[in-house]
């Protein structure tokens, strides 16, 4: 950088500015070229277009119109929107808990060596993430089955009635089952990266200090890897709200339970490709947008402000 | 513990478990133990299952208990079956998902790698700004994306073209922040300036001396970006419609489904079973062959945020 300098010091006044023009501004944007045409591409023009076409109607009459946030309103008093927002949301509430609590656990008890094959159990717990999301719905949609699933045959060896996996009763918590055996292994290996990285010398301090294990983890190692679980929780609300594969998958086997606005998801893939309507569709995904980023954001100042208070 | 030598602490690992063990006592070992096997079965049991059914004929779907093998043993025939049925576009399939994950990661690391490094190494107008807002594109919900890409792509004629999947998968925001992390540590700004010194250009200091220190970072994103496409279904769903440039979850999904409908074929069932089993195979053996990537890459990712 300094010999660049020095070189340039010879030069006249305009052509040391384009020089360093040239190196400050023209080189890094030069490299970053590839990147941004794609993400513009791909990113903010299909953003822009969909918050364009929301803000219009198909008519029969006049083609395209003009008719501002019509289709908000209409999402908003959209009976078919908020039955999947209430199927997701009941998911967020309990088997995202579910799901952290258990990643939080196996990583602990991995991580502070009790228990023996540790490397097996992180393996073993991690492969399910290894698979595509719709042939684990594919395979839990066998396993659930009345007629070839092991569960209805063991049920009916002793002569019980096969359990309702995929009942209106039982879909949400067979749903809730796919995506915890998916998902639980992969925030459990994000929540051990983090508690390897913490330095063993502070949980030593506090050993010397008679504090137990169960003080260990829950006044030291949970605290210290805090980020590191609010990021997995991130992660999981915009996940779960965004729930379309293993309900669509699913909905091939139990058609009457999963409707095609089970989720909003699913509800805003059958508006544009059944039905045609693409501009609603683009406002059902963008008021899912919005409630996914109010969820994420709520979550994020309730844990910021628990965090400062301790 | 060689399976995480990447971790960056894993080398105090055994010094702090051990005197752990010690004071946890017997008891206490054995609980957690069975405790983390019983999880290791709910883990596995739908893995056995597949295993198992792979092996069976339609009709022992049906008439054998699931989780144990029937007295035959039809993986072979099965295997044929898949390969066969529907003139083998199941291996067209394969093919297309082989093909599209590996033009995507290769593209998709490249662009992200150049991307990363110059915004850890350069100090530029705009820096902070344009990485927010790729930052920001991490959390936009893939729907919100989906619909209008559809539309986008149809618009450009791109639509049901092996394009239509890979293009979009190219841009990695998560690469992007992934490499910027990895670059800021693993690159030497001394180094840099030492080969401006002796004359190199930005474009051959980054390919001959950045990309060299880059490359497990590189990998991990290659890896990333390879599964993710490996396993993506909404995009294809949504852009291609004819079946030979389905990817195999799409090809699946669709052979599910007519399994389900009935359609008297009911020689369908084993071969959506078989042919998940042979699509999972690739991955499994990828992800424990390659795991101290795909590690450190989660590592990164969760330590800087």
């Amino acid at each position: 950088m300094q010999q660049q300098l020095v070189k340039a010091d010879h030069a006249t006044p305009a052509s040391l500015r384009w020089h360093l023009w040239r190196r400050r501004v023209g080189l890094p944007y030069l490299f970053l070229v590839p990147f941004l045409v794609l993400f513009a591409f791909f990113f903010i023009l299909p953003l822009g277009y969909a918050l364009g076409i929301s803000l219009f109607a198909d008519r029969l009459v006049g083609g395209s119109v003009f008719i501002g946030i019509q289709n908000y309103l209409q999402v908003l008093h959209d009976g078919n929107f908020w039955e999947g927002i209430r199927h997701t949301v009941l998911l967020l509430l309990v088997q995202v808990p579910i799901m952290l609590g258990l990643a939080l656990i196996f990583a602990l008890l991995l991580d502070s060596g009790v228990a023996r094959l540790r490397t097996l159990f992180r393996l073993g717990f991690f492969l399910p993430y290894a698979i595509p999301s719709v042939i684990s719905a594919l395979l839990w949609g066998y396993l659930y089955s009345s007629n070839i699933g092991p569960f209805a045959q063991l049920a009916s060896i002793f002569h019980l009635p096969a359990p309702g996996f995929l009942t209106d009763a039982g879909m949400l918590p067979s749903l809730g089952n796919i995506v915890t055996w998916q998902w639980t292994g992969y925030n459990m290996i994000i929540m051990f990266a983090a508690l390897q990285a913490v330095s063993p010398e502070l949980y030593d301090a506090a050993r010397v200090d008679g504090a137990t294990g169960w003080d260990v983890a829950r006044y030291i190692k949970i605290p210290l890897i805090a980020p590191a679980i609010i990021l997995t929780a991130v992660f999981s609300i915009i996940g779960t709200l965004q729930l379309f594969n293993e309900p669509s998958i699913l909905s091939t086997i139990a058609s009457s339970v999963i409707q095609d606005h089970y989720t909003p998801n699913l509800y805003a893939y059958t508006l544009a490709f059944t039905n045609q309507q693409y501009n609603y569709s683009a406002a059902v995904s963008f008021a899912l947008g919005i409630v996914v980023f109010i969820f994420s954001y709520i979550f994020m100042l309730v844990t910021n402000r628990g965090g400062r208070q301790r | 513990m060689a399976t995480i030598a990447k971790a960056p602490a894993s080398a105090q690992v055994p010094a702090s478990s051990a005197g752990q063990v010690r004071r946890a006592g017997w008891s206490l070992q054995a609980l957690a133990t069975v405790f983390l096997l019983i999880f290791l079965i709910y883990f596995l049991l739908p893995f056995f299952w597949l295993i198992v059914s792979s092996t069976k004929t339609n009709a022992e779907l049906f008439t054998t208990f699931g989780l144990w093998f029937a007295p035959d043993f039809n993986l072979f025939r099965n295997l044929s079956d898949v390969f066969t049925y529907d003139s083998g576009v199941f291996l067209t399939w394969l093919w297309n998902t082989t093909y599209y994950s590996i033009v995507s990661a290769v593209g998709a690391t490249l662009i992200a790698t150049l991307a990363g490094y110059v915004f850890a190494k350069f100090r530029f107008p705009g820096r902070t700004l344009v990485f927010a807002i790729i930052l920001g594109a991490i959390m936009v919900p893939a729907t919100a994306l989906a619909v209008p890409t559809y539309l986008l792509l149809s618009k450009i004629g791109l639509i049901n073209t092996p394009l239509a999947v890979i293009l979009p998968s190219l841009v990695s925001p998560f690469g992007v922040y992934l490499m910027r992390v990895y670059a800021e540590q693993a690159v030497p700004d001394d180094l840099l300036d030492a080969a401006r010194v002796d004359g190199a250009g930005e474009l051959r200091i980054f390919w001959s001396v950045a990309l060299r220190i880059l490359m497990p970072g590189f990998v991990t994103v290659l890896l990333l970006v390879f599964v993710g496409t490996w396993n993506n279904y909404f995009l294809p769903l949504l852009v291609l419609s004819n079946p030979s440039f389905y990817p195999l979850t799409v090809g699946l999904a669709n052979w599910n489904q007519q399994a389900s409908a009935g359609g008297g074929s009911q020689l369908l069932y084993t071969i959506v079973v078989t042919g998940s089993l042979v699509s999972i195979v690739p991955l499994i053996v990828g992800f424990l062959c390659l795991q101290r990537y795909w590690q450190s890459g989660l590592t990164f990712g969760s330590m800087k945020s």
